[in-house]
């Protein structure tokens, strides 16, 4: 009815003014600073409610006005929206200036990108904040998998390490807020101790590009980002609420962000997880529960020609391990993977017992920025993180609740860079970058030291170059050169020490001799260079060509370098080398990537040679007085990896959407001539889409997840000599699990509430079959399945 | 190059000065608390004692027990065993047998006649609730023959269970297998 009135309105006024309605009113929207265009803006005749936006050029255009004075409302998503008056007798051109703010803290629109680019010859992977919004109560290793080509390494289901194109733990560099976290990452039982609700967007970089990051990061880079902050007096805010089934428990988190228009801002983040034992389709996975605490604050003061910010995030999560991992050595490892489920089943409870990790991880920056007229961008910024990490093992004495690990890790991190427009069309970053990290083993535990004491000192120093060669070419360049040095005091079995022959190769390095142990002081030190060199290609509006070489070099971790005894939660003798050198990959990266509105697709493909790759395999049994155990020993190799990722999304109509992805890799060791070990599987994931033609909008998706069998993998299993039934028996450990395929569902609404605020509504099952299934990448494989259905409810408030 | 690792460190430690501690801290060498290194088996009988014994003393360190029988069993008889876990990384060296008989629930010592001995054990001593623990045994033999028998200890076996050790499942804390003759 209202809209009849208003078309009849309409026709009336025009009716009454026929005569002089032909007028053109033309207009450009630039920012009042610098001149600069701005496109996307919104221009609002108020009078008519008709409403244009500003093109590339930063112009717009309304027909047919009548003489009169005109509102026109001009909004533009990093300005404070402003209102013009504007008298029209004649056809006219007015030029419209907005205070443009940056629309993201520290980053200055470039190019016209709202996004600042982190490298410009590679696919940036972005996981948005309404896919971070709908997997809040998950961990950020579960989230980043919605990328072709990441998997992830797990251990059970709460402790999900990522793995890019088949490279995990040191290969891989994640950037939390700015900063390169620092927690112990080397483990392959240790997750990231990142909330992902602290991030607003996640991009993912499929290798060592991004040499602003790392030069190691031979995998790729993770770089999670706040959620950006207008310059405009607002509250904005919003919490998410999660209960499931599966673990019986849920999460919740909420964030608050108060800006002012003079630059100011505050934010207050909180997350809260709790979940009692997971269950498979058949059992109780006991002793597998979850309690998670995090908060971060972010202050600062956000100007166009400087700003300065700072930042606190506090994360503290206990983990319970399968119980039934916990093994005594190869004779319980037979009995364990033998039966069909695991040998500890009891009934659910919440309580979190041995073997579990209790995990505190603080990380404070103050970072900020000055724009130099005709230099460029200045920013410096210094971070500080302490990862506490205690693993609880099962003891003899079921009272002793002393950690078997008690590590703390302190970082200190000092960097400065220069964001630099040196003409129109090279932009150059340049930096350097001091670090030094302080391990503390504390010696109460009763058990021998994982990773010894060490100082480590870094020093890195980049340069990259972006230049725009035409409007369809974009090459870059880039260097990084970082310098380690360490110095470790450890204690090595004086078995061992002679055994391997350091006392031969290493006498020097003995400070202290206490019989059965030696106080070691090795002083490990590595020059690394890395490089990239790349380009972009534009065919078209729609078609990008992706193509980057780049050389990445990995200091060895403490743990490759000094494992040196029985690792509990593997059951494995791991064993490291001291005279490790830096591993070197050469990658190159091919993608070809169409965005269009119904069908859009990227093509990833890539070849890696990886000179030194240090790999952990088994090489021998070891007798001890505990029965045998399984030697997993560190060792050097030529390896490649080849692979390819896809993804395409159709878009039938408005309603309607399908995406499928596929990824493939495979690891060879061209030394010993075989398979690489632990490499993930080749799967393919699709997933439709549809809006409910009904009224009220209702959104539902159906995916569906097919792992492939490993086929390739290195035999390393091994026989052993049973006492009870006089016979030598294998312990299958290689044999990849069969292929799988899981279904899940979700269906998801959303209501207003009052003026400002939105009400999501989701409902989500996982594993819909429940199906029962064994990951290859998992660890816990061989003892127990993977998760069974899951039930999810999601209530998320935006106000 | 060299002096970089001296450039840095005076660079950062002035500006972390606040943030770091003393550069002298030698830390200590770790006491081994979990570790067993010796079994003891004593077998007592009025036809002679013997002792079996095996040892480890770097731990899951790449030596392996040094085993040792001090000699042969007669056939037909009755020996009253006691086995012992000792940690001699220790000094004076940590009697875990003490620990295993304080927590007698979670705990099951194995005797397993393997390889054609003649022999067979019986439990000498029980948990709380009755379930064997085997700390203290009983080896009778019976015809001269050549085997082994093996000792494990299981922490946190299922109990009671019907004594082999595929149904009593838990950890292996310690398994040993000694090869042992019983003449006439």
């Amino acid at each position: 009815m209202k809209l009849i009135i208003c078309v009849v309105m309409a026709f009336a006024i025009t009716a009454s003014f026929a005569q002089s309605c032909e007028l053109v009113l033309q207009g450009t929207i630039v920012d009042t600073h610098d001149d600069t265009l701005l496109t996307g803006a919104t221009i609002v005749l108020v009078e008519t409610d008709a409403a244009v936006l500003s093109d590339f050029e930063g112009n717009f255009e309304f027909k047919n006005l009548c003489t009169g004075t005109y509102n026109l409302q001009v909004s533009h998503p990093a300005c404070t929206t402003k209102v013009f008056m504007i008298t029209i007798e004649t056809n006219v051109s007015k030029i419209l200036k907005l205070e443009h703010h940056l629309e993201e803290l520290n980053e200055i629109l470039i190019k016209g990108s709202s996004y600042y680019t982190k490298a410009e010859s590679v696919l940036e992977n972005r996981i948005t904040q309404e896919t971070l919004d709908n997997n809040s109560n998950a961990s950020i290793g579960d989230v980043l998998k919605t990328i072709s080509g990441v998997t992830s390494l797990n251990t059970g289901n709460t402790v999900v390490k990522p793995v890019i194109n088949g490279l995990h733990s040191s290969r891989i560099t994640l950037i939390n807020n700015g900063v390169r976290q620092q927690d112990q990452e080397w483990g392959a039982e240790h997750a990231p101790n990142i909330d992902l609700n602290t991030a607003g967007n996640i991009t993912v970089l499929k290798g060592a590009s991004a040499l602003q990051y790392s030069g190691d990061a031979l995998g790729g880079v993770v770089v999670a980002e706040p959620r950006p902050i207008t310059l405009r007096d607002t509250v904005f805010g919003k919490t998410i609420i999660t209960g499931q089934s599966n673990g019986r428990g849920g999460a919740a988190t909420s964030s608050l962000t108060k800006s002012y228009e003079n630059g100011w801002f505050a934010r207050f983040q909180g997350t809260a997880k709790r979940y009692g034992d997971f269950e498979a389709p058949n059992y109780v996975l006991s002793n597998t529960g979850l309690s998670e605490k995090d908060f971060s604050i972010h202050v600062g003061l956000n100007k166009i020609k400087y700003g300065i910010d700072v930042y606190y995030s506090f994360f503290q999560n206990e983990i319970g391990i399968l119980r039934a991992s916990h093994l005594g050595g190869a004779q319980d490892q037979i009995a364990a993977i033998n039966s069909d489920g695991p040998l500890i089943i009891r009934d659910f409870t919440y309580d979190i017992e041995s073997p579990r990790q209790d995990v505190t991880h603080h990380l404070g920056k103050l970072s900020g920025f000055y724009n130099v007229e005709e230099i460029g961008t200045l920013k410096f910024k210094y971070d500080v993180q302490q990862n506490k990490r205690f693993e609880f093992d099962v003891r003899r004495d079921s009272e002793d609740d002393t950690p078997s690990v008690n590590l703390e890790l302190t970082t200190h991190n000092l960097s400065l860079s220069l964001e630099s427009d040196v003409s129109e069309n090279v932009s150059l970053k340049t930096g350097v970058a001091g670090n030094y990290q302080e391990n503390v083993a504390d010696p109460s535990t009763g058990v021998r030291r994982l990773i010894p004491d060490y100082k480590q000192y870094k020093f890195a120093v980049y340069g990259i170059a972006d230049v725009v060669l035409s409007e369809k070419w974009i090459a870059e360049f880039g260097a990084r050169f970082d310098y380690t040095y360490m110095d470790a005091l450890k204690f090595y079995r004086t078995s061992f020490w002679e055994e391997r022959g350091y006392d031969e190769q290493f006498p020097e390095l003995v400070i202290e001799d206490f019989g059965s142990q030696l106080l070691t002081n090795p002083k490990p030190e590595f020059s690394n260079v890395s490089a990239t060199a790349g380009f972009s290609y534009r065919f078209s509006e729609d078609y990008v060509l992706f193509a980057n070489y780049s050389l990445a070099t990995r200091a060895p971790n403490p743990s490759e370098l000094f494992s040196e005894g029985l690792h509990h939660s593997a059951s494995r003798i791991e064993l490291g080398e001291l005279s490790f050198d830096s591993e070197i990959a050469q990658k190159t990266t091919l993608t070809f990537q169409k965005k269009s509105k119904r069908f859009s697709f990227a093509i990833n493909a890539y070849g890696s040679l990886l000179r030194d790759f240090i790999v952990i395999e088994p090489t021998e049994i070891r007798q001890t007085i505990r029965g045998n155990f399984q030697v997993w020993e560190y060792r050097q190799t030529n390896a490649r990896l080849l692979g390819v990722d896809t993804d395409a999304r159709y878009r039938y109509s408005d309603a309607l959407s399908f995406t499928t992805t596929f990824s493939l890799v495979k690891g060879y060791d061209r030394s010993r001539e075989r398979a690489l070990i632990n490499m993930p599987a080749a799967n393919l994931s699709n997933s439709l889409d549809y809006r409910l033609p009904i009224e009220k909008e209702i959104n539902v998706g159906l995916e569906s997840n097919f792992v492939f069998r490993q086929n390739e993998f290195p035999n390393n299993d091994f026989e052993i000599y049973l006492p009870e039934t006089d016979t030598f028996e294998t312990v299958a450990i290689s044999k990849p699990p069969p292929a799988y395929h899981v279904l899940n569902f979700n269906a998801g609404t959303k209501f207003k509430v009052g003026d400002s605020s939105t009400l999501n509504l989701t409902l989500k099952m996982t594993n819909v079959l429940n199906t029962s299934y064994r990951e290859y990448l998992n660890r816990l494989r061989y003892y127990a399945d993977d998760l069974g259905r899951n039930i999810l409810v999601q209530v998320k408030i935006n106000y | 190059m060299k002096n970089l690792k001296y450039i840095i460190p005076t660079v950062l430690l002035t500006i972390f000065m606040s943030s770091c501690n003393g550069d002298d801290d030698t830390p200590e060498p770790v006491n081994e608390e979990e570790v067993i290194t010796t079994v003891l088996v004593n077998l007592i009988s009025d036809q002679g004692n013997v002792t079996l014994s095996s040892i480890d003393l770097d731990g899951d360190g790449p030596n392996a027990p040094v085993l040792d029988v001090s000699g042969n069993l007669k056939s037909g008889t009755a020996y009253a065993g006691t086995v012992q876990f000792l940690n001699q990384t220790e000094t004076p060296a940590d009697d875990i047998t003490l620990e295993v008989v304080e927590e007698a629930e979670e705990h099951q010592v194995f005797y397993t006649a393997g390889g054609g001995l003649d022999a067979m054990t019986t439990y000498g001593n029980f948990d709380s609730d009755g379930n064997p623990l085997g700390t203290i045994f009983t080896l009778d033999t019976s015809t001269a023959s050549t085997g082994t028998l093996n000792v494990t200890l299981r922490h946190e076996p299922t109990k009671p269970n019907d004594g082999t050790l595929a149904n009593a499942g838990g950890e292996t804390d310690v398994s040993v297998t000694f090869n042992l003759t019983i003449e006439d």
